[in-house]
């Protein structure tokens, strides 16, 4: 198998260290070489985050570059048109449809983009649009809705469920174990469907 | 036992397998994590000492004293420490020794992108590079023994792509060195003209010895592929390097000071075109090109900024990627301070005032960025004090005297902003020292440091008096400002303006991240009093937006309400208040 590289994009605060770290972990658990690359600091301070976690028989660069990725796991819309750049030429778009305003727009100077998923869809058309904040109330807290995102992808990979929820269960505190374990349920169940469909 | 760690964490997990007693360190990204996870050791002292030449002083001492040690940095955070660090090479050390500097190419959380590599050569001590995460846990191992062997400091050389990268880490057990009996050893310890003459002849020897050690140890290796592409790297490089040429033969340096010139040579002689692929600095380059080759380098690779495998095979091969979107052409995420931030009042309030603030380093930079435009200069740790009396100076000899307004964190005022308040008050400076105190090392990641009475292992400690502080060094003037109350803040820097003397104001707020357990209800406006005047914009604060009806709106998920308040004291209109329940 070649190396399989999972881009996932966001805002500070979306919970997007912990989903690539809890991929890395569930691909280690199978056996898989991982490696896993984000940046700390003044990045988190509103900032746009991107983790990228590669796995496979042996991988060297921690680092996914333009033309790279087999998956971008976006939390945030804006993000994803961003990152579009990074993906293979049938590389698969997971993405939120949460919208989070950046300051930028905010105090008016820029709008944000209109038609974001149609304009994804020209590049790829199987794109899937999950509304993760609508899954994760669901699930019992708005909080896990990166859990819930992390269930869409497992669908995709070569790991399966029971290496995440191992992984789940070591990482999130046990008080909203439940909660994210339903949320990753629901994800993927959602996930599942839109294959089907 | 096999874990998934990050580089970070397996220097730390390296220092406990390697029998390290003694760890120190200031927070700097990216190397704050290292000692953030020796400190779960029980078996290891840690400490955040206050600033990095501490840090460093504190372990060369544990390795004098005996035990092996660590002291772990940002690359910047070498500066500080190099007065130690030149001399350290001359006295040597009883047990081993190692300095972690934690490089950043590409600057994603620093001021500059210096290449501690030839910091090593200047301070002619042994450096060594991992390239993941395992590597860093085993070279750290092998540089305690280069230490014990050649009794000199070890530079362990990160970068942010090490430290912050995670990778399939092989996990070992702790030995126990036995502590070195110590001796009192004038002639190497006592750094006196006449041993530092003999220090440095000795230095030169055990120089020579560790050349020796570098052509043959197992930290440089050679894999051989097809000769007619032979690459020499070291650190992260070495991954994109293997990335982009697959079947190349690869000359690996973990050690590349001393340079090991002869296996260079050997393999420079093997191969038919040879290129040497590194971030930032010429450093392998030029040692190359020292000893008579021609590699192909810096010709193709840029000098700044960060590598990837992209960078890389666009040296090379030019550009092979697919455009779908122009990312300059989307708004920007530029990072801010956080909504309930207790930095924003006093920006606001100095932005008002028109005030001239030379600034420092940490999340209150930030301060800079529009619409809060606070900030005239920040170069570096403590600087800010030191510039605004020299800028004051020059005000006052330019026949146009102002008072100027130093704006510095509180754990950036204790790591070197003591001694320049001191110079202030000393030379019968007029500055302004402003200390933004939110009570913790906030852009890090939330260290404590000597102002929070807690140590790193969260345990109480004494806690610095910036009261008293001040009188003892002469300031007569020191105020206390609450950070969420905007009034009090513009009316003492008014007072504090027309003071003919130095002042000290504390402005106190904590961290917002670092409250706990209060209940947050967040603010709205009202659509019928707000009347589109923009005056709470000014704040900068990315809760509050304009929305479609071109009225001002709060994010109920971002504000935090009461606890910061700021807006509601800006509108003139009374149109934001709590929103009802």
């Amino acid at each position: 198998m070649d190396v399989i590289s999972i881009l996932i994009v966001g805002v500070g605060g979306q919970g997007i260290i912990l989903t690539g770290d809890l991929l890395a972990d569930a691909a280690l658990s199978v056996g898989f070489d991982v490696k896993k690359s984000e940046v700390h600091g003044m990045a988190q301070r509103g900032g746009a985050v991107v983790s990228g976690v590669r796995f496979g028989k042996k991988v060297y660069s921690p680092l996914i570059c333009e033309s790279e990725a087999d998956f971008l796991l976006s939390f945030e819309l804006l993000e994803t048109l961003r990152n579009l750049n990074y993906l293979k030429k049938n590389g698969k778009v997971i993405s939120s449809t949460q919208k989070i305003i950046p300051v930028t727009v905010s105090s008016g100077n820029q709008e944000y983009p209109q038609n974001i998923e149609e304009r994804v869809k020209e590049f790829f058309s199987d794109a899937i649009f999950i509304d993760a904040i609508k899954i994760a109330k669901e699930a019992g807290h708005i909080r896990s809705a990166n859990i819930a995102l992390l269930g869409a992808i497992s669908h995709f990979l070569p790991i399966e469920r029971e290496s995440f929820i191992k992984a789940i269960k070591a990482h999130v505190p046990p008080k909203t174990l439940e909660i994210n374990l339903k949320a990753f349920e629901l994800g993927f169940n959602y996930a599942s469907k839109k294959i089907i469909v | 036992m096999k874990a998934v760690l990050s580089g970070n964490e397996a220097v730390a997990r390296g220092a406990w397998e390697a029998g390290v007693k003694v760890a120190t360190a200031y927070p700097g990204t990216p190397s704050t994590e290292i000692l953030e996870n020796i400190a779960n050791y029980k078996e290891i002292y840690s400490e955040w000492s206050t600033n990095e030449k501490v840090a460093f002083d504190v372990a060369l001492g544990a390795a004098y004293g005996g035990v092996r040690a660590i002291t772990c940095m940002k690359h910047v955070g070498l500066n500080v420490a190099a007065d130690t660090f030149m001399s350290s090479a001359y006295t040597g050390v009883l047990a081993g020794f190692v300095v972690v500097s934690a490089d950043d190419p590409g600057m994603h959380s620093s001021q500059n992108e210096q290449d501690n590599r030839v910091f090593a050569r200047f301070a002619k001590v042994p450096l060594v590079e991992p390239s993941d995460s395992h590597e860093a846990k085993e070279f750290l191992k092998i540089a305690y023994e280069i230490s014990e062997r050649f009794r000199l400091p070890v530079l362990f050389r990160l970068t942010t792509r090490i430290s912050h990268s995670k990778s399939v880490v092989e996990l070992g057990e702790r030995i126990e060195p036995e502590p070195k009996e110590y001796v009192k050893d004038v002639p190497h310890r006592v750094v006196i003209p006449s041993n530092a003459r003999t220090l440095h002849i000795e230095l030169e020897e055990k120089l020579k010895l560790l050349k020796e050690y570098a052509e043959n140890t197992p930290l440089n290796r050679i894999e051989w592929g097809d000769n007619s592409i032979g690459i020499i790297t070291s650190g992260i490089s070495y991954q994109y390097t293997k990335e982009v040429f697959p079947e190349a033969s690869v000359l690996k340096l973990g050690m590349s000071f001393p340079f090991p010139e002869e296996l260079v040579r050997r393999f420079a002689e093997s191969v038919k075109k040879l290129i040497v692929i590194e971030e930032n600095e010429p450093f392998i380059e030029d040692n190359c090109r020292k000893i008579g080759l021609n590699p192909i380098g810096k010709k193709n690779i840029p000098i700044v900024g960060e590598l990837n495998q992209q960078i890389v095979r666009e040296a090379f091969f030019g550009k092979t990627t697919d455009t779908r979107i122009n990312p300059a052409s989307l708004p920007q995420r530029p990072p801010v301070l956080c909504p309930g931030c207790p930095h924003r009042g006093f920006f606001y309030i100095a932005n008002r005032l028109k005030l001239t603030v030379p600034s420092d380093i940490g999340c209150y930079t930030l301060g800079v960025i529009p619409p809060l435009s606070a900030i005239d200069t920040c170069v570096c740790m403590g600087a800010s004090i030191g510039n605004a009396f020299g800028m004051e100076l020059a005000f006052n000899l330019s026949g146009k005297p102002r008072k100027t307004v130093a704006a510095i964190g509180d754990s950036t005022f204790i790591h070197a902003g003591i001694t320049e308040l001191i110079d202030v008050a000393y030379n019968k400076g007029k500055t302004i020292v402003v200390i933004l105190d939110n009570s913790t090392t906030a852009m890090t990641g939330h260290q404590p440091h000597p102002g929070t009475g807690k140590t790193i292992k969260g345990e109480d400690t004494v806690k610095v008096d910036y009261a008293k502080l001040a009188e003892a060094i002469g300031i007569k003037h020191y105020f206390e400002t609450p950070a969420f109350d905007i009034s009090k803040i513009r009316e003492t820097l008014k007072h504090a303006i027309q003071l003919d003397q130095p002042v000290v104001i504390v402005n106190k707020g904590e961290c917002i991240l670092q409250v706990r357990g209060k209940k947050i209800v967040p603010y709205s406006v009202d659509s019928e009093k707000c009347t589109s005047c923009g005056l709470c914009f000014n704040l900068g604060c990315p809760a509050i937006y304009w929305g479609d009806d071109s009225k001002a709106k709060i994010d109920p998920l971002y504000c935090v309400g009461e606890l910061c308040d700021l807006c509601k004291q800006v509108c003139k209109f009374d149109a934001i208040n709590k929103t009802e329940e």
